[in-house]
């Protein structure tokens, strides 16, 4: 089955095709990586498709369900989730709050029941509460449990939306450059938590710029050029494509 | 068992509003003590709206007086009774706040701050306006707050009564804040995109939050005519509108207690700095510019950070 289908999706800003024509499809429970120089349209594509933009034309199915133009919360609802490239994290909350926040869609948000703080709330809450502390753990924060995020050192909140991503309990997970800003050691943790997501049955969307990262861990990667498809195939077959080479490294690699 | 430090603040303040009447206190004691409560259930619910959400209302004396004026037109020109008067501007209040809201939410920063502002003095321009029913500049006479055959005099107890408010209005905001509702508005707050991702319908909230802050303004708008007899379009000003939000943001942004603290010290300073006369207005200036400088946090928030440090 496939977790994420694309058909002919563009978006224009003014005279520009970010995405132009895209087709492909992503597989549930693989890793699916986008890669592609500056300005190929990856950002763009990851915000059509967690609903931050509308698309200009095309088709977006996910688990069999046209989503094309849902609002982001109501795709969170279906069960996609995302981290973002540029950190959003709360600054004004503490870290535990932020993973909370994550799960949002399982508990009553009602304003009515929160101002009375009804028993389902409370007990609901503090279910939760734990669950993010489990996440927190699972993502490698559990020395910032009690921390405030604005106290977070840099690499530590790209773990944070990270698991504020899986506190939504999402079957599609999209990644913006979570190694963006990283040293060595911390990508090759990173490399092993979207191992460890994928391996626990979450469908991986990885938009990446480090080329170790994405050849070691993707199942299929997408090469965009121009917000059109250059290449679509395992690690192996894109790495030996000569456009791809031609698209990264200039014409006549 | 422990008590959640949050059940202490409320028996605390429970006690401190119980004590009050103990120290006799006469009536311009008692007259302080009043406005300040009514002026901190406003305070609490704009700082849910702003020190929370994140979204500044400049009008919100607006509401207030849109409160004051339903209850003394409603109850003078058309004898309802006060309290379905006072319902009924809490519900006609909430109807104009949520028909304005989504419009004028979507805005953000200095454009919202343009847009609340702008609403604020159009409400306060219709209640000078309308003479014929509100008396325009020269304000009008309300009757005693009754129901049935009991009416509510006294300073005493109207203090009794807007304490019990204020404990209620505590209760619930530090509810809310600590559930996922308050957690969506917080959220909103950090980060809006981040809120949507997380399945938060962040324009929805946004609304109800504002509608709620504005039924509490205007609620509070009614018991302050009734309290005072008195109605003036002043209520409603662009004046008051700002002082609340000094208030909010003195006494602590995000932050319930720095919403009381605020709230009092606003309310009592320029009676304690009456004495210096002429330069009384200059005096509370400089007190805010300092605060602000030396805590942009607000009071509250930064005493107890400080608190925690030293703890720690």
């Amino acid at each position: 089955m496939s977790a994420l289908e694309v058909s002919r999706l563009s978006k224009h800003f003014g005279g520009v095709a970010a995405v132009d024509d895209l087709s492909f499809t992503v597989e549930a429970g693989s890793i699916h990586a986008i890669i592609g120089p500056n300005g190929a349209g990856k950002t763009t594509l990851i915000n059509l498709l967690s609903g931050i933009y509308a698309p200009s034309a095309g088709v977006i199915t996910m688990m069999d369900e046209t989503v094309t133009g849902f609002s982001p919360d109501r795709l969170a609802r279906l069960g996609l989730s995302r981290t973002f490239q540029n950190i959003q994290v709360c600054m004004n909350m503490d870290a535990i709050s932020n993973v909370m926040v994550g799960g949002q869609t399982r508990v009553d948000s009602g304003f009515f029941a929160g101002l009375l703080h009804l028993p389902h709330i409370r007990k609901a809450d503090a279910a939760l509460r734990e669950e993010a502390a489990a996440l927190m753990a699972y993502v490698g924060l559990s020395q910032y449990r009690t921390a405030q995020a604005s106290q977070m050192p840099y690499g530590a909140l790209k773990r944070l939306e990270i698991a504020r991503a899986l506190a939504a309990k999402p079957k599609i997970l999209l990644l913006d450059e979570p190694a963006a800003g990283l040293n060595h050691s911390e990508t090759d943790e990173i490399r092993k938590l979207i191992e460890h997501i994928a391996k626990a049955g979450v469908t991986v969307l990885l938009v990446e710029h480090d080329m170790k990262l994405v050849m070691q861990v993707s199942t299929r990667i997408l090469v965009l050029d121009y917000g059109k498809k250059l290449a679509e195939g395992t690690p192996e077959v894109v790495r030996a494509d000569p456009q791809v080479i031609a698209a990264y490294l200039g014409v006549a690699a | 068992m422990t008590i959640a430090p949050r059940t202490l603040g409320l028996v605390l303040l429970a006690i401190g509003l119980a004590a009050f009447p103990l120290l006799s206190p006469n009536a311009f004691a008692y007259d302080l003590a009043v406005r300040v409560l009514i002026n901190a259930v406003v305070v609490i619910g704009l700082n849910l709206l702003f020190g929370y959400t994140g979204q500044i209302s400049l009008g919100h004396a607006g509401f207030i007086g849109l409160g004051t004026y339903a209850s003394a037109v409603l109850t003078t020109h058309f004898n309802w009774p006060p309290l379905v008067a006072l319902v009924a501007g809490a519900a006609g209040t909430g109807l104009l706040a949520f028909v304005i809201a989504r419009p004028i939410l979507t805005l953000k920063g200095h454009h919202l701050a343009m847009a609340t502002l702008g609403m604020g003095i159009i409400i306060a321009i219709a209640l000078n306006n309308e003479m014929h029913y509100t008396g325009g500049s020269d304000g009008m006479s309300v009757p005693a707050f009754t129901i049935g055959s009991w009416t509510l005099s006294g300073d005493r107890n109207w203090y009794a009564l807007l304490s019990i408010l204020l404990l209620a209005a505590v209760w619930t905001a530090s509810n809310l804040v600590d559930s996922p509702a308050g957690r969506a508005l917080q959220a909103i707050h950090g980060s809006e995109v981040a809120a949507r991702i997380a399945g938060v319908d962040v324009a929805g909230v946004k609304v109800k939050v504002f509608v709620l802050s504005a039924i509490v303004a205007s609620v509070m708008g009614s018991l302050e005519a009734h309290y005072l007899e008195f109605a003036t379009p002043d209520t409603a000003g662009f004046v008051r509108s700002i002082i609340l939000m000094t208030m909010v943001i003195v006494g602590g942004m995000a932050s319930i207690p720095g919403s009381l603290v605020g709230a009092a010290l606003l309310t009592l300073l320029p009676q304690v700095l009456s004495t210096f006369e002429d330069g009384e207005t200059i005096v509370f200036g400089i007190i805010l510019i300092v605060t602000m400088i030396f805590m942009p946090n607000g009071l509250v928030p930064t005493l107890s950070n400080r608190l925690t440090r030293l703890r720690s």
